[in-house]
């Protein structure tokens, strides 16, 4: 049996071609039939955190549960008009947040209305965002859900416990005409209604939890303003 | 022709568990160690992912071996290991998604961890597809081993946890003035937990120390 010379110049660049092309094809063909299960799981997950910031969680249907919450997806238009999204639900909000239009969630929980806001900032490793969720008064902090993409396990990722999540409950949003909910250093709460205590070690992330909440919630001062 | 469980074959499986432990002896994969061993769920799916990537990288890479040149050798190795993580990682991300978002990151860095390359070099390119799915099984599960062991130490001794089931945090055992000990959830504890594994396995079994 003939035996190929593996070290020549031709072999090497054809066989190099060749893998390239099967590989290249089969991680196309994994991506294309992969993709709508992974896009259903992504919006699934993405319903759960909306839930999660209606204090709802442990729900074994997430898709009936969130029909069942959540009655409107809202878009805040710059001059404070609401318009409702028509575009199917959304997962990312960059592309109506470049066009300044923002999302509002409008749920029904038990008969009282509430409203969710998504949030997305920078922690200190990557991403971090959540979900607030307000009263019928537009200033009464009901629920928060925040998570992260690659925070420090123990330190920054802690704001993605219960623990810290429950402590903006009943906090209040407006100040002063401006956002007043905050995190601040651990142990320096002055005033209890706006400010939660930041994570002992987690300093870079809990001030990434502040400047998201500022950022983000500032965008919807008319609507808080607006009643 | 080899049988199908010869000594060879056994061997190849049985001494990466114990005298050729990947983590302990051979010192490779040491990284994602310290990264998903702070909570027991995350390293016990890690060490699975591992077993069977390293397995059927060897697989692939032992059924090509007669056919890669060798200049391209190490290169053909690292896209065969990559594309298989990929495809891994995707189809977690679109049947077990919550263990994906766990794992997100690691997935990725299986693709450095030295024990693939490791395995791939020195038993794969050498050996039959039969041996070298028992050898990498055998890394594999070897280095799951380690990873469970410093994952149980950290999860029970950091967060009074094991698999997310409350152990230690009850008020009888707070009031004694038990903490849970904070130190174990950084990364450098679990280089010191396998120093300690290895300075009892070198313990245990002299030849593996080295004649100084």
């Amino acid at each position: 049996m003939k035996k190929r010379d593996t070290n020549s110049n031709s072999y090497t660049l054809i066989y190099a071609s060749v893998i390239v092309v099967v590989v290249a094809f089969l991680l196309a063909f994994t991506n294309i039939v992969l993709r709508p299960h992974q896009n259903r799981n992504i919006e699934l997950d993405t319903k759960r955190q909306i839930l999660a910031a209606l204090n709802i969680s442990d729900v074994k249907d997430v898709a009936a549960a969130y029909n069942k919450y959540v009655k409107l997806d809202m878009l805040l238009q710059l001059d404070g008009t609401l318009v409702v999204n028509t575009g199917g639900f959304f997962s990312n909000y960059s592309t109506e947040f470049s066009k300044k239009r923002y999302h509002i969630f409008q749920c029904d929980v038990n008969g009282h209305t509430k409203y969710v806001f998504p949030l997305n900032g920078v922690g200190l490793w990557g991403p971090i965002w959540g979900y607030v969720a307000l009263n019928d008064d537009r200033n009464t902090v009901y629920g928060a859900y925040f998570s992260h993409q690659s925070e420090t396990p123990g330190l920054g990722a802690e704001i993605a416990s219960p623990q810290f999540q429950g402590e903006f409950k009943r906090l209040k949003v407006m100040k002063g005409g401006k956002v007043g909910l905050s995190v601040v250093k651990y142990g320096k709460v002055v005033d209890k209604k706006y400010e939660v205590d930041g994570i002992s070690g987690g300093t870079i992330t809990s001030k990434g939890v502040d400047a998201m909440l500022k950022k983000c919630l500032s965008n919807y001062i008319v609507f808080f303003t607006n009643q | 022709m080899s049988e199908l469980f010869s000594k060879k074959n056994k061997d190849a499986f049985s001494i990466p568990l114990g005298k050729n432990n990947p983590i302990t002896v051979q010192v490779l994969g040491i990284c994602s160690a310290l990264a998903v061993t702070a909570k027991l769920a995350p390293a016990i799916v890690m060490g699975l992912s591992v077993t069977v990537i390293v397995a059927f990288a060897n697989v692939i890479i032992s059924l090509m071996r007669d056919t890669i040149p060798n200049r391209i050798r190490i290169i053909v190795q690292l896209v065969v290991v990559a594309t298989l993580v990929t495809i891994v990682s995707e189809v977690l991300k679109a049947f077990a998604y919550d263990v994906s978002v766990q794992l997100s990151v690691y997935v990725g860095l299986i693709i450095t961890n030295c024990i693939l390359m490791g395995r791939l070099e020195a038993f794969a390119m050498s050996n039959g597809p039969w041996e070298s799915f028992w050898d990498g099984m055998g890394n594999g599960l070897g280095y799951a081993k380690i990873l469970i062991i410093v994952a149980f130490v950290r999860e029970l001794l950091g967060s009074g946890t094991l698999l997310g089931y409350n152990i230690l945090n009850y008020e009888c055992i707070k009031n004694t003035g038990y903490l849970n000990n904070g130190l174990m959830l950084m990364p450098p504890m679990a280089l010191i937990i396998i120093a300690c594994i290895v300075w009892y396995q070198r313990s245990r079994n002299k030849e593996l120390q080295e004649n100084s």
